[in-house]
């Protein structure tokens, strides 16, 4: 799939919202449209889809112009073909699951640009196939979603926006609809524009991130890169501050439950198998693993006698003080050869980076105390 | 009850004039209560009170000025004579016009309420599954106001069945083409033959009765019903 660009060039100004964006997209996998509330990004959203009357600008999605206000260019938005999965589903609650698969599957251009999908490996990709007799109303929420991102496929988007679709679940729902998501570019080729306010969402799907704030567009980059960013902390908060790590699973040790894991840097980690359920990635397979900075400890040697697994070398390369009891350090591992230094993010109390007389530039090793997958 | 076809003619020329009367309705009310429940103009609210009026005013008020506006001399009633060379008043047509006006707002009013309870979401879910402006009303905003129309359908209805006062002033009382149920009744009464009056009433009423009570039962089925 070669990238899909999106050309923005918009200005919307209602309420207390001033949005001002200039931009052009190279849209590849998922990309998460990141911000806190009232950032604009939902506007935004909803300005691609032509949902959103009130912009003024212009807007193209390759090469094709969707709005161009100077000329009076407005394309009507079923014309996008734009598909939009909303927060609250929005099925149609006279159809019944397989009635709202289809009015999608019916409307769908039969050749054009955009990618074919097909109506057996939508309901394979979703599990849908026990839901398709059931009425909308006796759905659960995750389920829901589920129905609603297989129907906007179904309509054969050349693009596909989300907007926060998984903020009304509860945390078991969430995770067990983000793998679904997660797989949408790979399966189906279509390139994912998604909104949203949670960090965690983002390290999970996205390739590409674009932090918004007040209206603006504040940074667009790789997302592992982008959530090191001390810069960027204000939007994308510091509670949940952590970084990426990428790496491939080496070797299973099936007696004692772990894995080993190759990171991109040459470092390995020891993992606990058990949270994969037995579901999780087999020897070969690339994974991607979150590393919250409050997990991560500093040591001036490498300790002994200690139950922590990963204990890797590292080099402080940014050192952030808050007001308050906290400091946040980026740190580089060593690379291996040929390899480019992965990050790290660390918290730590400003009493213990005063102590240990942590500074740019000098090396130390990072305790991981715990880590996340993500994939 | 000698004749009982004459005796109910004016039934079935009610109904005749109650279901022609709800056909108009719903064809007329469906784009103007989409309207007023989707515009934000101020003069919205001018517009309702306006569709509101048939419900407060005395039916011999708008029946009087339906008559100066139908008659050959009114423009309507004019325009009327110029293209099919009949008059409006006192003909079957007017009736159908003044009972639309008349049983406008018991049309408008539900579906407004449906238009607005339906709200964009739904539209716009459609619109981003690719279907068009009345694609989408075809297949998402009509079927979800379904009750709206159910109501409006059965108000009219039953309302035009029950007009009196519009249909003196505008109709008269001439067999076939404006005696009306609700005047014969009048009429029987009238000259004392209880036994006509009798049976038209018990007819109307057990009528409206079944009518009702089939759209309440039915009125649970619908999507959305326990909004």
């Amino acid at each position: 799939m070669s990238a899909a660009r999106l050309d923005l060039d918009l200005t919307l100004k209602r309420g207390a919202l001033d949005l001002c964006v200039r931009t052009s997209l190279a849209l590849d996998g998922i990309t998460a449209l990141f911000g806190p509330s009232g950032s604009g990004k939902t506007s935004l959203l909803r300005l691609v889809a032509g949902l959103e009357a009130g912009g003024a600008g212009r807007i193209a999605f390759n090469g094709a112009v969707w709005q161009e206000s100077a000329a009076g260019t407005f394309i009507a938005p079923h014309r996008r073909g734009v598909g939009l999965v909303f927060q609250e589903a929005r099925l149609f609650d006279h159809l019944g699951v397989e009635g709202n698969l289809r009015y999608a599957a019916r409307r769908a251009p039969a050749g054009g640009e955009a990618p074919e999908i097909r109506w057996d490996d939508v309901i394979a990709a979703f599990d849908l196939a026990p839901l398709l007799p059931r009425r909308v109303v006796t759905l659960s929420g995750g389920e829901r979603q589920r129905v609603a991102i297989a129907r906007a496929l179904l309509a054969r988007p050349s693009l596909l926006l989300m907007d926060e679709p998984v903020s009304a679940l509860d945390l078991a729902r969430k995770s067990a609809i983000l793998p679904y998501i997660a797989a949408l570019p790979r399966r189906f080729g279509v390139p994912v524009l998604y909104v949203t306010h949670a960090l965690d969402e983002v390290a999970h799907l996205a390739r590409q991130m674009v932090v918004m704030g007040e209206g603006r567009i504040a940074a667009v980059g790789p997302t592992a890169g982008m959530l090191e960013r001390l810069d960027l902390q204000p939007l994308t908060g510091r509670f949940e501050a952590g970084s990426l790590l990428e790496g491939v699973v080496e070797a299973e040790d099936r007696a004692l439950a772990m894995l080993t894991l190759r990171l991109a840097g040459g470092h390995r980690l020891r993992l606990p198998a058990a949270g994969f359920a037995g579901t999780g990635p087999r020897p070969g397979e690339e994974v991607r693993l979150r590393v919250l900075a409050r997990d991560v400890s500093l040591a001036l040697a490498a300790p002994e006698g200690i139950s922590i697994r990963n204990i890797l070398p590292a080099t402080v390369l940014e050192v952030a003080e808050e007001p308050g009891p906290y400091a946040e350090l980026l740190l580089a591992l060593a690379p291996g050869e040929g390899e480019p230094a992965a990050h790290l993010r660390a918290r730590i109390t400003r009493e213990a980076l005063g102590e240990l007389g942590l500074a740019v530039g000098k090396p130390v090793f990072a305790l991981i105390k715990s880590v996340s997958f993500d994939r | 009850m000698s004749d009982l076809p004459g005796l109910l003619a004016p039934f079935w020329l009610t109904l005749k004039l109650a279901a022609l009367t709800t056909l108009v309705l719903v064809v007329i009310a469906t784009p103007f209560a989409w309207w007023l429940a989707h515009t934000r103009l101020r003069a919205r609210a001018l517009v309702e009170a306006v569709v509101a009026l048939p419900l407060v005013l005395p039916p011999t008020v708008l029946g009087f000025y339906l008559l100066l506006l139908m008659s050959p001399k009114g423009w309507l009633g004019g325009l009327w004579v110029d293209i099919t060379g009949s008059t409006l008043t006192f003909s079957f047509t007017g009736l159908l016009v003044s009972s639309a006006l008349y049983s406008l707002p018991f049309m408008v009013q539900p579906l407004q309420g449906a238009f607005e309870t339906l709200g964009k979401a739904s539209l716009e879910a459609a619109a981003m599954l690719r279907a068009g402006p009345l694609d989408r009303f075809f297949t998402v905003a009509l079927p979800l106001a379904l009750r709206g129309y159910v109501t409006g359908i059965v108000l009219a209805f039953a309302h035009t069945m029950g007009e009196f006062g519009v249909v003196l002033m505008v109709g008269g009382n001439i067999p076939g083409a404006t005696r009306l149920v609700s005047i014969a009744i009048y009429e029987h009464v009238e000259t004392l033959d209880y036994a006509g009056a009798h049976l038209l009433s018990a007819l109307l009423l057990v009528l409206s009765f079944a009518v009702l009570a089939a759209v309440f039962l039915l009125n649970r089925r619908f999507p959305g019903a326990k909004r």
